[in-house]
């Protein structure tokens, strides 16, 4: 990132002080760790305010609470470090959640359902991407059209809720695995095995590669040779497909494919994806930040209800907090620009 | 022919009165009572009469949306503002002894839109002065404005039984319902002050660019500020007309999406998305369209909640039909235009962002 | 020479935004040289530098890499056969690590995963061959520019290169840098690469270049070699002398009084910007057109910027007309009665899509502020005199000012700071990229105006114009003000001499 551009010129070029090669390596972490601190800090503040906070049941449920969230948040870390956003994932989920409960009561086995709804994620991805790529559409706008379709066809699909009994889906939910206090559940270890996958597709392959070096500079990507255009389209392609997963998993929670869920659920996975150390301008980030960022958003909204206060607080306290971190992200830039 | 032909299609504001034309006609072949206004009781009623009064709110938004627009901006906190000044409105009303009283009404609406206006003011406050990307600044809105209004109600959607605040939207004078008079005198009010003043050609000035403003002295801080505020401003008027509408606050559903469609009309008006020339008149055009799409959507038996497909597919054609690539495709199919001034400022751009 | 050239450019034609960028250019670069390509701004280096690599497409002529001929679609496609460029903003990742920034794109995998390790180890080899010891895993953008830039040399490197386009290295780089980066350079050379060093220092040029190319206008004045071409004769070729079409201009308006018993406009004392321009005094006086001389880079628009508070002031005081003033917007110095045109006409001077009216009327309507618009029946009676003064073509006050000539945008520009009625004008390069008969126009314009009391900075690289419009004359070298002349007791050859000079002799 472009933070640490040096002030100070150096004397004679090889030489780097011991201190700044620590720091330098380090330094596009620390938003991560910001978030991190946060958290634990939360934490803290719960646990000393309500006595009873840091219990088994209490962390297990903020996974297994928020496993959507986490496996969304996944997918709008690579659209963001590109620099781009998509507001489409929380309508794309509502749909594929709708669609996997309209076939699942149709007699459509299990398997073919949950097999369907993860390219059907990714084709809204697909659209996106090449509206963003190919015709010059601004990335917003054209998850606006995103959203816009799978929502319109949720509602063409299914007007009404409809319930899932399928034992196949519910069991990712209701089948708890653990003890003493302590459990998870299938979603928990889709989600986390979606952010391994992910942070190993990020750190280990040239796509996770070039996703950093379009968002670094999409000029000098293309200079290098990579393969910008097909990465621009296929961040979205990955994050389709993440909405679709995270479909599967709504659909478990709830019990239900409902074409109202999930709304404004993109602005709660942005929000979590910044709060974690991703750079809204692109280039930085990291999957365990946000991760750790909708762990931040889950202990707000744990203490928000174990405050019994009204649950608008959440959004409000994710808006402030998202609104604290933006600014601190916009004077390190400004301090690196005026070098 | 030709030259006829050019200027027609150069003149941007001519596409959307084509798309609403056409809306019209499809309206009126396939119902031809559509056109027709009645009068009962010295008030207009018909098909079109609706379309003028539902649009009032969408057009607030849209007018404040095309001059952040202008200044290369966006306002995505116009629906959460919405739901903000209506649920202040409606719970003053409510809290208050004399509903009915119009001193009571007046001071709700005044506090209504003088907090939406303070939010707008922030907003610009973030753009102009922290700095942050406008679609940042004013997501954080977007996303605590319904928590706060939600607040404001105490989580309940707050009903009221007011006769002056259902005057709003419920009333006539001269016999043109009273909410499209509202935003016929907002049209024409920010149509003056932009027009009749400098701030148009300084707005765009900005928007176009940046740099040479700056150099020729032009205060933009102070006019993108002021801009946002305006934006807050009209959108805390549209949420009391939402919200008389229903007389209800609703916090969740006040002006849901209407950031997008507002979006979707300045878009549709002609206004580019990267900022500069903006056409109120456009707008004012757009918000028509899309409020005719949405009724002959309504009346064609579909169901008002699949809109937003037919709304997505619009924004494509649009999209597409502003894109470089399409355009280039097309000027291949007619003699060819001058070189787009959009493409020669792409390197001011890339050090402005 | 028996050796063949590595690259070769024949013939090259390109117009860009209706000027002809280059004109027939030919251009040829040996292996194991260090060439160097001179010229002021438009004088068509960079479009040279990018038809060479692969930025631009030319409309007529070829590029020949050894012999053959090559016609590349994208930068990335020049790299490939070994034509790589430096760029001044280092067109690399600063996000990413070093390794990266020199592997990516050909990185070592094990398994379908990248081999981290394997990956440090070929960016330590690249970097040390080239001498540098850092860090492979730190990023990029913790290290300093002169490291950066090394760094992409070494990506260059890592290829099989041939030739290496190093576009304005030095301009940020303190001298230790400089020196570390030229045996690079020496080291590169042994190895037969073939290097295009763009720079203004001439210093530096005579210290590493085999070669010249000088560039004026778009068109080619010729190829030297560095030994062979005095200091004082590059800088001539460079600026060129102009034909005689200009003589009409010959009797310059002499200003009635003698500076010195005139009121000074604006004293500057020690003002100064780091790394831009050095602590300078400066007194302008009323009605006197000072001209100012200096190279690229010399410091000229540099001092022109903190006059007019484009750029803010690190050190020294500005008085302007007895007062104390410390701008830190370009609009404080307008109210001040200093105005500005920048030589970047397109990006900061015209708002292209607004009318010429609008154009005229920015300024001044900034100033009285967006609430008391100028009444459209004046807006049209100002633009109206001011295209008539100026004679704008066409006259046209509703036409959007983009499409305008060069000329003929630089007059709106100039319009729109004279409608100001400023008492001292900065302009900077107002005659560059447009035509003779405009160039006389604005000259005339300008004498014209120091005899209404204005007074007028006017910076220009052609010599001969900032003798012919001058009452006194600065020369700016090496970010300072060096010499101050009468125009009448100087030559345009001792003009000449004192612009090329290099520092300490």
């Amino acid at each position: 990132m472009t933070i640490t551009h040096e002030t100070e010129p150096t004397t004679t070029a090889p030489v780097i002080p011991a201190w700044r090669r620590v720091v330098g390596s380090r330094v596009s972490w620390m938003p991560v760790l910001a978030a991190v601190a946060l958290l634990l800090i939360m934490f803290a503040a719960a646990q000393a305010y309500f006595g009873r906070f840091i219990t088994p049941g209490v962390i297990s449920s903020l996974f297994v609470d928020n496993a959507y969230l986490i496996v969304l948040a996944v997918g709008m870390t690579f659209v963001i470090i590109t620099g781009g956003i998509d507001l489409s994932v929380g309508a794309v989920m509502a749909f594929t959640g709708v669609l996997a409960a309209f076939l699942l009561t149709n007699g459509v086995p299990t398997a073919l359902v949950v097999t369907i709804m993860i390219p059907t994620g990714a084709l809204f991805g697909l659209l996106i991407g090449i509206l963003v790529q190919y015709f010059d559409v601004q990335p917003f706008i054209a998850s606006l059209v995103g959203m816009f379709l799978a929502r319109g066809l949720c509602y063409v699909l299914a007007p009404r809720a409809i319930k899932v009994s399928d034992v196949g889906v519910l069991g990712l939910q209701s089948t708890k695995i653990g003890g003493g206090g302590w459990y998870i559940t299938a979603t928990v270890i889709i989600a986390l095995a979606v952010v391994i996958i992910g942070a190993w597709v990020l750190g280990y392959t040239r796509f996770g590669r070039t996703v950093y070096a379009v968002g670094g500079s999409e000029q000098s990507a293309r200079l290098m040779g990579l393969a910008v255009a097909r990465t621009k389209v296929l961040v979205y392609v990955v994050s389709g497909a993440c909405a679709g997963i995270a479909g599967l998993l709504f659909t478990a929670y709830t019990a239900a494919g409902y074409s109202l869920n999930g709304i404004g659920t993109e602005l709660d996975t942005i929000a979590a994806v910044v709060i974690g150390g991703t750079l809204l301008t692109g280039g930085s980030g990291y999957l365990v930040g946000s991760l750790a960022g909708v762990l931040v958003y889950g202990v707000i909204k744990t203490a928000i209800s174990f405050l019994g206060v009204d649950q608008s607080w959440t959004r409000i306290t994710i808006g402030i907090l998202l609104l604290a971190f933006v600014v601190v992200q916009r004077l390190i830039v400004a301090r690196a620009n005026r070098r | 022919m030709r030259p006829f032909l050019k200027s027609v299609l150069k003149n941007r504001i001519l596409w959307p009165i084509g798309a609403l034309v056409a809306l019209i006609l499809i309206n009126f072949i396939s119902r031809p009572s559509f056109l027709s206004i009645t009068v009962q009781n010295g008030q207009f009623y018909g098909s079109l009469i609706d379309i003028l009064r539902n649009s009032a709110p969408l057009m607030l938004v849209s007018l404040g949306m095309c001059l952040v627009i202008g200044t290369r901006g966006i306002d995505l906190s116009v629906g959460a503002q919405m739901a903000i000044s209506g649920a202040v409105a409606l719970t003053i009303i409510a809290d208050s002894p004399t509903p009915n009283s119009l001193g009571t009404v007046m001071i709700a609406i005044l506090a209504g839109v003088a907090l939406t206006l303070l939010f707008g003011l922030w907003n610009g406050f973030l753009v102009s002065v922290v700095g942050i990307q406008p679609i940042i600044a004013t997501l954080v809105l977007m996303l605590a404005g319904r928590g706060i209004a939600l607040l404001i109600t105490n989580g309940f959607i707050t009903t009221i039984n007011s006769t002056p605040y259902q005057f709003i939207a419920g009333g006539y004078i001269f016999g043109f319902p009273f909410e499209f008079l509202v935003s016929l005198v907002a049209i024409v009010v920010v149509g003056l002050v932009v027009r009749r003043t400098a701030l148009g050609v300084l707005t765009e000035s900005v928007g176009i660019n940046p740099a040479a403003s700056r150099l020729a002295g032009v205060r933009s801080r102070g006019i993108v500020w002021s801009l946002y505020g305006l934006s807050g401003l009209l959108a805390g008027v549209a949420g009391i007309l939402y919200s008389s509408n229903i007389m209800a606050a609703d916090a969740n559903a006040a002006g849901v999406n209407i950031e997008l469609d507002a979006i979707l009309a300045v878009v549709l008006g002609g206004t580019s998305l990267a900022g500069g020339k903006f056409t109120l008149a456009g707008t004012v055009v757009g918000v028509f369209t899309i409020q005719t799409l949405t009724s002959t959507i309504t009346f064609l038996g579909v169901p008002p909640a699949v809109t937003p497909v037919f709304k997505a597919i619009v924004v494509i054609i649009v999209c597409l039909s502003q894109s470089r690539r399409v355009r280039a495709w097309l000027s291949n199919l007619r003699p060819p235009m001058r070189r787009l001034p959009s493409d020669v400022v792409t390197p001011i751009e890339r050090t402005a962002a | 020479m028996d050796v063949s050239p590595v690259v070769e450019v024949v013939a090259a034609r390109l117009r860009y935004a209706g000027d002809l960028a280059l004109d027939g250019v030919d251009f040829r670069m040996f292996p194991g040289e260090v060439h160097s390509l001179m010229g002021e701004n438009g004088a068509g280096k960079s479009t040279l530098i990018k038809a060479l690599t692969g930025a631009i497409r030319l409309d007529s002529g070829t590029v020949l890499l050894e012999g053959k001929v090559v016609n590349f679609a994208t930068p990335a496609a020049a790299q490939r056969v070994g034509i790589s460029t430096v760029y001044q903003e280092i067109d690399l990742l600063p996000n990413l690590s070093v390794a990266e920034n020199i592997m990516l794109g050909r990185e070592p995998r094990k398994l379908g995963a990248i081999d981290w390790a394997a990956m440090r180890a070929s960016a330590s080899a690249a970097l040390e061959a080239l001498g540098i010891t850092i860090d492979p895993r730190s990023p990029l953008g913790s290290h300093s520019l002169a490291i950066q830039q090394l760094v992409a040399i070494a990506r260059a490197i890592s290829t099989d290169l041939k030739v290496l386009v190093l576009d304005e290295p030095t301009s940020s780089l303190d001298q230790d840098e400089v020196a570390e980066l030229f045996r690079v350079i020496r080291e590169l050379k042994t190895r037969g690469v073939a290097i295009l060093f763009v720079s203004h220092f001439l210093e530096q040029v005579y210290e590493i270049c085999d070669r010249i190319t000088v560039l004026r206008n778009g068109q080619l004045v010729g190829e030297y070699l560095t030994t062979e071409l005095l200091r004082i004769d590059l800088v001539q070729k460079m600026l060129g002398r102009e034909s005689s079409e200009l003589d009409v201009l010959e009797s310059r308006s002499t200003p009635a009084v003698s500076p010195l018993g005139r009121q000074s406009i604006v004293s500057a004392r020690g003002i100064g910007k780091r790394g831009k321009l050095r602590p300078t005094d400066l007194e302008v006086y009323e009605g006197e057109l000072l001209g100012v001389a200096g190279l690229l880079g010399s410091g000229r628009t540099e001092l022109a910027r903190l006059l007019a508070g484009i750029d803010r002031a690190d050190t020294g005081e500005l008085m302007v007309g007895g007062n104390r003033e410390h701008f830190h917007e370009p609009r404080q110095a307008l109210r001040a009665g200093i105005a500005y045109s920048s030589e970047s006409r397109k990006t900061e001077g015209i708002i292209g899509e607004l009318s010429v009216r609008e154009n005229i009327t920015l300024a001044l309507q900034a100033e009285r502020g967006w609430v008391r618009r100028i009444p459209r029946a004046r807006q049209a009676e100002l633009s109206a005199s001011w295209i008539e003064a100026l004679d704008i073509r066409p006259a046209d006050p509703e036409r959007p000012a983009g499409v305008l000539s060069g000329g003929n945008q630089q007059k709106v520009l100039l319009a729109r700071l004279l409608a100001l009625s400023p008492r001292l004008l900065i302009l900077d390069e107002p005659t560059r990229g447009i035509d003779v008969g405009a160039k006389v126009e604005i000259q005339r314009l300008i004498a014209d105006l120091a005899t209404t009391g204005v007074a007028v900075v006017f910076i220009s690289a052609e010599l001969e114009e900032v003798l012919r419009v001058g009452h006194r004359i600065i020369v700016l070298r090496d970010r300072e003000i060096v010499a101050t002349l009468d125009p009448d007791s100087v030559t345009f050859e001792i003009l000449l001499a004192i612009v090329a000079k290099a520092s300490g002799e």
